[in-house]
């Protein structure tokens, strides 16, 4: 046990964040800044006949204005796709639209002014001819004979159509089962929101001809990548991206955004740094949005509720453009995952990628995996109704068992590790699930309407193995950077690839660090989101950043021990083997003499005089190492809801609510704990709230907070939070991903208690969100259409 | 979130805002500004003008007198959800509104003369019967609330004139208040809004007013479900029944989005309005 690691530790990073000293790309002032306004398009789709700036361009203080054609004149090329699976139909996506606008929010052209002001009052005075063209917005009307063509360039829509599976041999499998549970079901589109809007500045240096661009991204590395090799052709070196503190990503802020182009173009052409920080209603007409699927799913069953077969037809809605990953979040995020906890022997699932006249979507929080439970744990639920048996029950039935790891699923994963019974075992307890029960029986014989649902859910976190993930269609490798510079003085500085945007990795990182080393955290420092300041790096995304980014400084933290330890034993005259070092106090002695020692700053000091050091050394205590894990993680949980449905209004009350995750070994409990207190929030917001939802004709209805519902405090009893630890195999800290399962379980777990409070009435599913009124609805037709 | 270019006018008296008001005839009068300035950041407003009200005196004020309370146009909604002196549905409707920061600059004038029909204090208000006083160059005026709410953002005011205070019998002896909404999950703001007071005497209905707004253009009172109460004894099933009155009031005007349509608000009126009786008739015993 070490100093750190496994104790619940404040962020060192939260004073200057709680105390407004945080520093974002809105804070940023550089000498001649200028500001950028996107003119964008207010139709779903149209062909632009004309712009005309002139109006624009003769205002006061307006120093230019750039359409999609001047881009694409310079040079500037598309914004790729990331992720392509064989016969993949790709889109070109400009910048700024050329000739055709695409979704609402498409951006046409691009004023900078002297401003933010002056650039808003100057996209007044910008005029675009639009032609409106008719519109297709759902995922699976898209890809019907005669909807709306997005791209002449995908025919009927579809961009792709990816499978997994014999599915032959499930459609025997499921002919031959003794129950089938079928379900349509809509995964509805979300809108992530993180609390700071996405930003871009960029300035161009001319006499070095560097350009700096500053994002708030969540993977510099891959965003001056794109710059370089595809859209602005800057060359790397040349090239520094600096994604400072970062207010919230969700995953939204992953992407390769047509503003991080326009930004660093418009700098260099008028020679003045440009910044451009998004309206709240920006983000919601251009972050690229989560989910919005629209599935048929089957499950087959023997009659004591053992799985036989699944079968999954999905439609995903890929918006207007592909965005960077999109084409892999319903398919190899997804599919992969239907397997769950469970010894379903043969699992079949076919996405078809379709566009349509809305905003990209792309990974929010979960990415494809919340989808992918969605799916299971609802056809499980209404399984166990079916067949009059526990829900728990039934899912224990059919548990991957703790000697069968790892486990090959027929869906291409390999599970690392797993006790899936003790994850249940603790949330019984913890929910007093027999009592609940209880509860329940009694507030229904009162004639009330109170729900328990049940969750287990699967994540495969800490992407990835860079070959596994490329050999599925990926463009770029999984693995993370971690350098250790020593001082002089014995403070260490620490690198990461890995990028924190309210993880807190200032913090457990330096856990990670102190401990191998043995030295305070203080006398850390964790720097991440600078591309000239790092060795390369991927990011944070995918609950990766404490198995992958945590494992290469792993890594580098054995490697300054190994030299430290050498150095001593030659200043100290004994044997590299009869060294030992003390990670607790940073020191190291000869074996049985603990006087004989020499502390981390001694040698610090003394690889820099290097004049004591043993033969061909090079005199220098600095470390970088990249880890490619050998896998996954796969992070599990058990949750258990309580709701009460109001019977008059339809209105949904959540009363308890119980997580128990494993997530494996973990570094900072209290960062865990909100990790999944937060994601909770976010998934039960699906569940019974959120919906990024357009008309028919493609208009953005919820283009605001006004229309937009986030999950608020006020919605949720105390989440209590509870554990299980199975340590991974897969990286040296036994770490699995804990950001995301909170979201993962959330939203299913709370559909299923509502489900389970209307079953009386006999109401199999609802779509999300499970809004009063459709609730209500439910509970009116149930009762004959009267109220 | 970029307004366009306004200019702004501090009045520091009512008697300075009303020359500022007549000196500048386009200008929009702001005090909390949680309406207006949203909309201007949203280019949904365009006002040149703006007269700032929000530190006049002369408007903030909440007195109790003999059964009777007076608010100043310029007191924040915290304030009347903190005052123990308004009737309860007031300062219940008051503490629902918005979040902290809303209710701690948000005024009541401001939110009445703005008249957005999914705002809660109009609602109360009608059933208050309160009283809303002017003044503008012409002297004062005295406008009942049911008067006052005309239609969709519009008010009885005129041209050059401003709420300066609002004022109510307070809840007295055997008689209780209430208010209570279906929240929009987003903004909430009243999709279904509903405030009543009754008066019980000797186990028996002997006073009963009921409004309801948010589901129609203005806040509007339901004299169905008075009248179908008064008389009658406080019971459960009295209560139900007579809520569903409000039906009998509800016009063809009932309107619907994408939260809630106009037919699940309606049925909600009969609802919201019984959870209004219901509390209020609790809080008269």
């Amino acid at each position: 046990m070490g100093n750190y690691v496994g104790k619940s530790m404040k962020r060192v990073e939260d004073p200057r964040f709680i105390q407004g000293q945080g520093r974002y790309v809105a804070n940023l002032k550089i000498y001649g800044m200028t500001h950028a306004a996107i003119k964008r398009s207010p139709y779903p789709h149209a062909k632009i006949n004309s712009i005309d700036t002139a109006a624009a361009e003769a205002l006061d203080g307006v120093i230019a204005v750039f359409t999609g054609k001047d881009l694409a004149d310079s040079g500037v090329n598309p914004i790729p796709c990331g992720f392509t699976p064989p016969d993949i139909k790709l889109p070109p996506h400009h910048a700024l639209a050329i000739d055709r606008v695409r979704h609402v929010g498409d951006g046409v052209a691009v004023v900078i002014a002297e401003s933010a002001y002056i650039a808003y009052d100057a996209l007044d005075l910008i005029e675009v001819d639009y032609e409106p063209l008719p519109a297709v917005v759902d995922a699976k009307a898209a890809a019907q004979p005669g909807a709306p063509q997005v791209h002449d360039e995908v025919p009927n829509n579809v961009s792709f159509t990816w499978a997994i599976g014999d599915e032959a041999a499930v459609n025997a499998a499921l002919a031959a089962c003794d129950h089938v549970v079928e379900l349509d079901l809509i995964n509805q589109r979300l809108i992530p929101n993180a609390m700071e809007p996405r930003a871009a500045a960029a300035q161009w240096d001319s006499a070095m001809e560097q350009m700096t661009v500053w994002t708030s991204s969540q993977n510099p590395h891959t965003i001056r990548l794109l710059l370089s090799a595809f859209t602005l052709g800057i060359p790397e070196h040349k090239l520094r991206v600096i994604s400072p503190d970062v207010g919230g990503g969700f995953g939204s802020k992953i992407f390769h955004y047509a503003e991080e182009v326009i930004v660093p173009w418009a700098a260099r052409k008028i020679g003045r740094p440009v910044k451009w920080v998004a309206t709240r209603s920006e983000s919601h007409m251009t972050d690229a949005h989560g989910r919005d699927h629209v599935t048929h799913c089957k499950l087959g069953m023997s009659q004591d509720g053992i799985f036989q077969a699944l079968h999954i037809e999905n439609y995903a809605n890929m918006g207007a453009y592909l965005s960077l990953f999109a084409p892999m979040i319903p398919t190899a995020l997804y599919h992969t995952l239907m397997a769950g906890l469970y010894k379903t022997p043969v699992i079949y699932g076919v996405t078809y990628g379709t566009m349509t006249n809305t905003t990209p979507v792309d990974a929010y929080r979960g990415a494809g995996r919340p989808e992918a439970s969605y799916v299971l744990e609802r056809l499980i639920d209404i399984a166990s109704r079916d067949l009059n048996m526990d829900p728990i029950e039934m899912r224990r039935k059919n548990f991957i068992q703790p000697d069968e790891f790892p486990y090959q699923t027929p869906v291409a994963l390999i599970y690392d590790s797993g006790n899936y019974d003790a994850v249940f075992d603790t949330a019984v307890e913890m929910a007093d699930y027999s009592a609940m029960r209880a509860e329940q029986a009694a507030a229904r014989a009162a004639g009330k309407l109170v729900g328990v649902g049940v969750s287990g859910c699967i994540e495969a976190s800490g992407a990835g193995p860079s070959a596994a993930v490329v050999s599925l269609g990926a463009a770029i490798g999984l693995y993370e950077s971690g350098a250790i510079r020593v001082h002089p003085t014995g403070k260490v500085t620490v690198l990461t690839g890995a990028h924190s945007h309210g993880q807190g990795h200032e913090t457990s990182l330096a856990q990670i660090v102190g401990d191998e080393l043995g030295i305070p955290i203080s006398d850390i420092e964790v720097i991440h989101g600078d591309t000239e300041r790092l060795p390369y790096g991927v990011g944070t995304y995918a609950s990766r950043s404490m198995a992958v980014g945590g494992g290469a400084l792993v890594m580098s933290a054995q490697k300054i021990r190994d030299k430290i330890t050498r150095i001593a034993a030659h200043q100290l005259e004994a044997a590299v083997e009869d060294m030992v070092y003390d990670r607790t106090t940073g020191t190291v002695h000869v074996k049985g003499a603990p006087d004989k020692a020499k502390a981390f700053g001694e040698i610090a000091f003394a690889v820099t005089l290097a004049n004591n050091l043993p033969a061909g050394m090079e005199p220098a205590l600095e470390e970088t190492s990249y880890f490619d894990p050998p896998n996954f993680t796969f992070p599990n949980s058990a949750h258990i809801a309580k709701v009460e449905v109001d019977k008059d209004s339809g209105e949904v009350t959540l009363l308890d609510y119980v997580a128990v995750d494993d997530v494996g070994n973990i570094i900072n409990p209290l960062l865990v704990e909100g990790q999944i207190v937060g994601g909770v929030a976010q998934g039960v917001g699906q569940a019974l709230w959120e919906h990024g939802a357009y008309d028919a004709e493609g208009q953005l209805l919820s283009g605001t907070f006004m229309d937009y519902a986030m999950p608020r405090a006020d919605g949720f009893p105390q989440i209590r939070v509870g554990r299980t630890v199975t340590p991974s195999p897969s990286n040296p800290l036994g770490v699995k991903g804990a950001g995301e399962m909170g979201t993962i379980a959330g939203t299913v777990t709370v559909v299923n208690a509502v489900m389970d409070a209307l079953a009386p009435l006999g109401v199999r599913h609802l779509d999300m969100p499970l809004t009063a009124e459709k609730i209500k609805a439910a509970i009116a037709a149930a009762n004959g259409g009267s109220n | 979130m970029y307004p366009p270019k306004f200019d702004y006018l501090r009045a520091d008296s009512a008697a300075n805002a009303l020359e500022l008001l007549a000196a500048n005839p386009d200008a929009k009068v702001m005090a909390g500004g949680h309406s207006l300035i949203p909309a201007m950041n949203l280019r949904l407003a365009d006002p040149g003008t703006i007269i700032d009200i929000g530190r006049v005196a002369d408007f903030k004020f909440l007195s109790a007198n003999d059964g009777y309370v007076g608010i100043g146009s310029g007191t924040t909604h915290a304030e009347v959800a903190a005052s123990s002196d308004v009737p309860s549905a007031l300062s219940e409707a008051a503490g629902l509104i918005g979040d902290p920061q809303v209710r701690n600059r948000g005024t009541v004038g401001g939110n009445i003369a703005h008249a957005d029909p999914a705002s809660d204090l109009p609602t109360v208000l009608v059933a208050l019967d309160a009283t809303i006083s002017t003044v503008s160059g012409s002297g004062t005026r005295m406008i009942k609330a049911g008067d006052f709410f005309v239609d969709l953002f519009e008010t009885a005011l005129n041209d050059g004139e401003l709420v300066a205070e609002i004022s109510m019998n307070q809840d007295g002896a055997n008689t209780g208040s209430a208010y209570a909404k279906l929240s929009n999950p987003a903004s909430r703001y009243a999709m279904v809004g509903a405030a009543a007071r009754v008066t019980v005497e000797g186990g028996v209905f002997t006073a009963v007013s009921v409004a309801v707004g948010g589901l129609t253009p203005k806040a509007q009172a339901a004299p169905s479900v008075g009248a179908a109460l008064v008389g009658q004894a406080a019971t459960a099933d009295n209560i139900a029944a007579a809520a569903a009155a409000v039906q009998n009031d509800l016009g063809d005007d009932v309107m619907g989005d994408i939260h809630a349509s106009a037919d699940y608000r309606r049925q909600m009126a009969t609802v919201f309005v019984k959870r209004a009786l219901t509390k209020a008739t609790e809080r008269a015993g």
